[in-house]
Formats: structure tokens, sequence, C-alpha cells
């Protein structure tokens, strides 16, 4: 059981280390699929809104980092 | 058909992560090894891939039956997640915020505590060092095959990318064996970075493939993204660079 605690852990750790970055990672896709859904079909823009959000998203985790 | 411009990319991303983790599993596999002899190790380590080729093959089938477009959206959510992950660590390392990481210290950490047991004379010592091999390969491991399955599974590019993983094991066991001693001079953050770089361009790629995004340029639309990741991150290293402090 340890082992397979250990297993999970490790699979967890692969996606969440910073939970406001990984958090902030959803909240962008979640906003580029709310924006497919209900406002906009240019598609182009969204994929914009996904780029320039996650750049945001880093750039924010970084300096944060940074400044601890 | 698959073109070598979009394999490219798969097999040198997943051969570049596959080496860092390779290498992290190679160095407490060594250290059983020299403290408790080479039965316990490449016992445990076949284990250990025994596991890895039943998550494997646990694995494929159930991708065979998620449609494609929900696949990309998922894997591309989970690329992002640990390629941004990877990167800003790799930054903060690089900005000389966060120490990097060390095989000579966790060798040296491994074999201390495999030491420590043999002097406290536990009868199964075997058992110890086995495990203790068992557990590098699938905890390394199981981000190999994750890190092969979410830049192959996307667009039917598993081959090349399980081909990049292969061949960063081959040559981290021969440069391993040949020289015998931990690979401390892998520039690890230098790839760490590299591949942080690349997962997150696939990640962006993929998820946008996945919310029904038409990217201009198709695949080629990754290496822009590489290259966007790129500078910003280089960028972000010099914004978030300490200033050396002057020995007084």
């Amino acid at each position: 059981m340890t082992l397979l605690r250990l297993i999970f852990n490790e699979i967890v750790g692969l996606f969440v280390d910073d939970e406001q970055l990984a958090l902030s990672i959803l909240a962008v896709v979640a906003a580029c699929w709310l924006m497919v859904q209900y406002v906009h079909d240019d598609s182009i823009l969204i994929g914009l809104l996904l780029l320039v959000g996650c750049l945001g998203v880093l750039t924010a985790s970084v300096m944060k980092g940074a400044r601890r | 058909m698959m073109t070598w411009a979009t394999a490219a990319p798969a097999i040198s991303a997943t051969f570049l992560a596959s080496i860092v983790e390779v290498v992290e599993a190679f160095t407490i596999v060594l250290a059983v090894g020299t403290v408790q002899g080479w039965r316990p190790a490449l016992a445990g380590t076949a284990a250990g891939l025994g596991v890895l080729g039943l998550i494997v093959l646990a694995l494929g089938p159930v991708l065979d039956r998620v449609p494609l477009q929900s696949l990309q959206l998922v894997i591309g959510i989970l690329l992002l997640l640990f390629g941004l992950r990877w990167l800003r660590k790799a930054i903060l390392r690089a900005a000389g915020i966060i120490a990097l990481h060390d095989e000579e210290k966790v060798f040296a950490a491994e074999t201390s505590l495999l030491q420590d047991a043999a002097r406290r004379r536990i009868s199964h010592l075997d058992w110890v060092a086995g495990l203790a091999a068992f557990k590098a390969v699938v905890l390394e491991g199981v981000e190999v095959v994750f890190i092969v399955i979410a830049v192959g599974a996307g667009r039917g590019l598993l081959w090349p990318a399980a081909l990049g993983a292969l061949a960063a094991c081959l040559l981290v066991l021969v440069i391993g064996f040949a020289v015998h001693k931990p690979l401390s001079r892998v520039p690890e953050n230098t790839l760490k970075f590299g591949v942080g770089v690349m997962l997150s361009a696939f990640g962006v790629f993929w998820a946008g493939e996945g919310l029904g995004v038409q990217w201009p340029g198709h695949d080629a639309a990754i290496l822009g993204f590489a290259a966007i990741f790129l500078l910003a991150g280089l960028a972000l290293i010099s914004v978030a660079r300490r200033p050396v402090e002057v020995a007084r």
C-alpha cells in the first residue's frame, strides 16, 4: 500500500507542484472552453487567449517564486 | 502519412525528458548495485520495468476508446500542467532562486542509507536494496510513460515518442555503465528547461486542438509556440535572477 501511495503521489506530483500554478492553468483552459461554448467561435482568438493566458500564468508564478 | 517534421519534435521531446528521468533512476540503481551488489539492483530494476510494462498494456486499449478531440484536450491540459511546472522550476533554478538537483548528493544519500542498514545487520537487506531500485525505476519510469503517451497519443505518434524514450534509456545505460558513477555532468536543468519549453508548446497545441482551434500552419505551429516559450523563459530567467552577492 505504501508503494501504491508513493506511485499515486508521484503521479499527482507530475502535474501539481505549486497548487496556484496548476489552478491558474486550469482556469485559463476553462475560460477558453467557456468562450468556445457561449461567447465566440473565432478559433484563432481562442487559441491566442490560451497561449497568452499560459504565458501570463507562467510569468506570474515565476515572479511570485522569485519574490519568496 | 507521418513525416519527419511531425515525428522529430515528438522524438526529441521524449528523448530529452527521458534522459532526465533515467539519469535519476540510474543514480539509485547504481547506489544499490555498488553497496549491496548487482543481484538486488538488477532484480529490483527488472521488477520495476515489469510493472511499467503492465501500466502501458493497461493504458493502451483505454486510449484507443477515447474520442480523439477529448483525448487531445485532456492530454493538452496534462501537458500544460507538466510542462509549465518543469519550465517554472528550471527558470527558478537557472535564476539561482532554488538549488540545482545534484546527482552526486542523491547517490551519497542513497549509499549511506544502505550502508546504515548494513551496519544494523538487517537480515533482509537484499530486499531493502532491491525495493529501493524497484521504487526508483517505477517512480521515474511512470514519468517517462506519461511523457511518451502525452506527446505521442494525440496524433498517432506513440511509436516515434517511444523510440525517443528508448534511445534515452540506452544512451544513459551505456554511458552510465561505462563511467560507473552518477551522471552528475548531465546538464539536467538545461534539459529540463528545454523539455519544459517543448512540452508547454505541445500542451498549448493539443489543448487548442481539443477546444476546436484550427492552428495556422497546423503541426508547424508547435515550433512557433516552442520559440515563444523559449524566449519568454529566457527573459524570465534574466528578470528573476538575483544579483550575486559579492563576498566582503
